[in-house]
């Protein structure tokens, strides 16, 4: 039952993490909670859903996701971010028009495909069971697992070996100098959303194979409950994203589990988690201390 | 004494149209101006929070949720709740519970209150976008704790036959003293106190303003109205359910508020005005036929119209219609 229990737990935090990188990236460069990711996830899906349906290819269904999920993000920043960082809006005019984005993404769905969940269909190849250890899992989780790995090495490796990462690392610590230095921050920033989106994306077509259904409002819990795991793992630090995203897919997982008294308050768990660290230690697992490098 | 005057002749104003509205417009009018006197409760107490304080918090629809909640229980009588819990017998409590209409609204805007003064403590130890994360993570677990506390709330059934006592009298002289009280609190010393925190937290700190005092008041008395709000709210619609709190209420609140100019209490007024005569005058957006086109398009034209308006007041208009004046200090200037 603990292996089973496990190999669920791996792909649902998978999952969380995939989005939380989205979250803590855009964080560490522009300090603003993007509360459109949640829904970018939900493009992502969608595309998948529609791309699928239409060519039965799902390798070209994963990547029109990727592609129209990375649109979204970066009309995102330049429609409603950009404007407002150039004029230098307080942060909560932002924060407000994050929420206006979110809200048209959930509302245009809702008015395209309707507000009934979908059956996602996938390759049945991703419902063979397995065998491990005495537990029985899909392929599917397995995979989830897999290639959230991957990406994840890919990401860390980006961010830390390469040109660009290690510009996008600087722009967390101080964009005016990054921009002294002669460095593109604008391409950089779209970079980040470009990284988030497709990120986001992957981990909403995981949702989509994993519940088999979408809907628009799929983006919004998940979403909310991404972004804790970004902050219990030290909002603005990738691997602590990815960390935090496994714990709250432990966590949520396991109450249900030993405790199915609790099965309907697991969404809560989410949010007592982002309460306690904002209580105790704000600056999260891997924390990056944030106020002693304000730009 | 000019106060006491314009004070007393708007009262008296307001309450004969409501009288005359009540009495001899049709039912579908009297509904909306009754919906529109509950939204002018909320923004207005939601702006006290969030534009006056610059608290900027996402929970609203999680108080509104329990002044609605406390106050159908109050209100209901025992067969009528015993009938009514399917999932799990009532608690004694529940049961026990039973209050006329007045005191029931009063009584949910105090618990309403009590709520917002324990969620203070660990709320207010963030600021600017955290605090709305969390909030919003409190208007989600309160959401939670309605589907899943069957022996208090009836799970995600809800309730029903709540009686009918709001009537648009009773909304309107609501409304009225939520504006004149908040207005009262915006113009006294706690006013500019909150101000000051909105303007400049270390600054009012360092002023010697305690502003973890003037948040939490702030939030109380913001708490205090959306609870009564959100009790109107039961008692004009007579059945509620977790659906109807969900985000989607706070972002209205939140378009009200901004669109009329955040820390503005005339604003908030007409931001609800706007909205909620605009969500009925738009009700042809979300037609099947629109524009000659017969589309298969399914309803959410509306709520996508609103939310680019959000978006490009934001953009193009961040100060909202008023900014956070009032509207006489606009004609003021005007001389």
């Amino acid at each position: 039952m603990i292996i089973q229990q496990t190999l669920n737990a791996l792909s649902l935090g998978s999952m969380y993490a995939l989005i939380a990188i989205g979250y803590t990236m855009v964080y560490g460069v522009l300090r603003l909670i993007n509360f459109a990711h949640g829904d970018i996830m939900m493009v992502g899906a969608f595309s998948a859903f529609v791309t699928y349906s239409v060519s039965g290819s799902f390798s070209l269904a994963v990547l029109v996701a990727i592609f129209v999920a990375s649109i979204t993000g970066i009309l995102t920043y330049k429609i409603a971010y950009k404007p407002l960082l150039d004029k230098d809006a307080p942060k909560i005019s932002l924060l407000i028009t994050a929420i206006g984005v979110s809200f048209f993404l959930e509302n245009l769905f809702n008015m395209l495909f309707g507000g009934i969940p979908k059956a996602f269909n996938y390759p049945k190849f991703f419902d063979k069971l397995i065998h491990i250890f005495g537990a029985v899992t899909p392929l599917s989780s397995i995979i989830i697992f897999v290639v959230t790995f991957i990406v994840l090495l890919v990401v860390l490796w980006f961010l830390n070996k390469t040109k660009y990462g290690i510009a996008i690392k600087a722009i967390a610590f101080d964009m005016n100098t990054v921009k002294l230095m002669g460095i593109n921050v604008d391409f950089l920033i779209i970079l980040v959303f470009i990284i988030g989106s497709a990120l986001a994306s992957l981990g909403g077509i995981f949702y989509a194979i994993s519940y088999p259904s979408i809907d628009p409002l799929m983006g919004v819990l998940v979403g909310l409950k991404a972004f804790a795991a970004a902050v219990l793992g030290g909002i603005g630090s990738v691997s602590g994203a990815a960390i935090g995203g496994f714990i709250l897919g432990f966590s949520e997982i396991f109450v249900v589990a030993f405790f199915p008294d609790m099965a309907g308050y697991k969404d809560a768990i989410a949010f007592f988690f982002l309460i306690l660290v904002l209580l105790f230690k704000p600056t999260g697992i891997m924390g990056i201390d944030f106020e002693r490098s304000r730009f | 004494m000019r106060y006491f005057t314009t004070l007393i002749i708007t009262t008296i104003l307001v309450i004969g149209t409501l009288y005359f509205a009540n009495n001899h417009l049709d039912g579908y009018s009297v509904m909306i101006l009754s919906n529109l006197g509950i939204f002018i409760i909320l923004a207005v107490s939601y702006n006290l929070i969030n534009g006056v304080t610059g608290q900027f918090s996402l929970e609203p629809n999680g108080f509104v949720a329990i002044g609605a909640y406390v106050t159908a229980l109050l209100l209901l009588d025992k067969d009528s709740k015993s009938m009514q819990f399917m999932l799990s017998d009532p608690s004694p409590f529940v049961m026990w519970m039973h209050a006329s209409f007045i005191p029931a609204l009063l009584i949910s805007g105090v618990v309403t209150s009590l709520v917002a003064l324990t969620l203070a403590f660990p709320v207010f130890r963030v600021r600017g976008d955290y605090l709305a994360i969390v909030t919003l993570g409190f208007g989600f677990i309160i959401r939670i704790f309605a589907i899943n506390q069957d022996a208090y709330t009836n799970g995600s059934m809800g309730l029903s036959s709540i009686p009918h006592d709001a009537n648009l009298l009773w909304i309107g002289i609501f409304a009225l003293i939520t504006v004149v009280v908040v207005l009262n609190i915006v113009y006294s010393k706690f006013g500019r106190a909150m101000k000051a925190v909105r303007d400049d937290e270390d600054a009012a700190n360092a002023m010697g303003v305690n502003t973890f005092k003037m948040k939490t008041y702030a939030f109380m008395t913001s708490a205090f109205f959306e609870g009564i709000g959100g009790g109107l709210m039961a008692t004009l619609l007579t059945t509620i359910s977790p659906d109807q709190f969900t985000f989607m209420l706070t972002f209205q609140l939140l378009i009200m508020v901004v669109l009329g100019g955040l820390g503005s209490i005339t604003g908030s007024i007409m931001g609800a005005i706007i909205v909620v005569v605009g969500m009925e005058w738009l009700r042809f957006l979300d037609e099947p036929n629109l524009l000659g086109f017969t589309t298969d398009a399914h309803p959410g034209l509306r709520m996508v119209v609103f939310s680019i308006i959000l978006i490009l007041v934001m953009l193009f208009a961040r100060k909202g219609l008023l900014g956070d004046k009032e509207i006489w200090d606009k004609f003021r200037k005007q001389k």
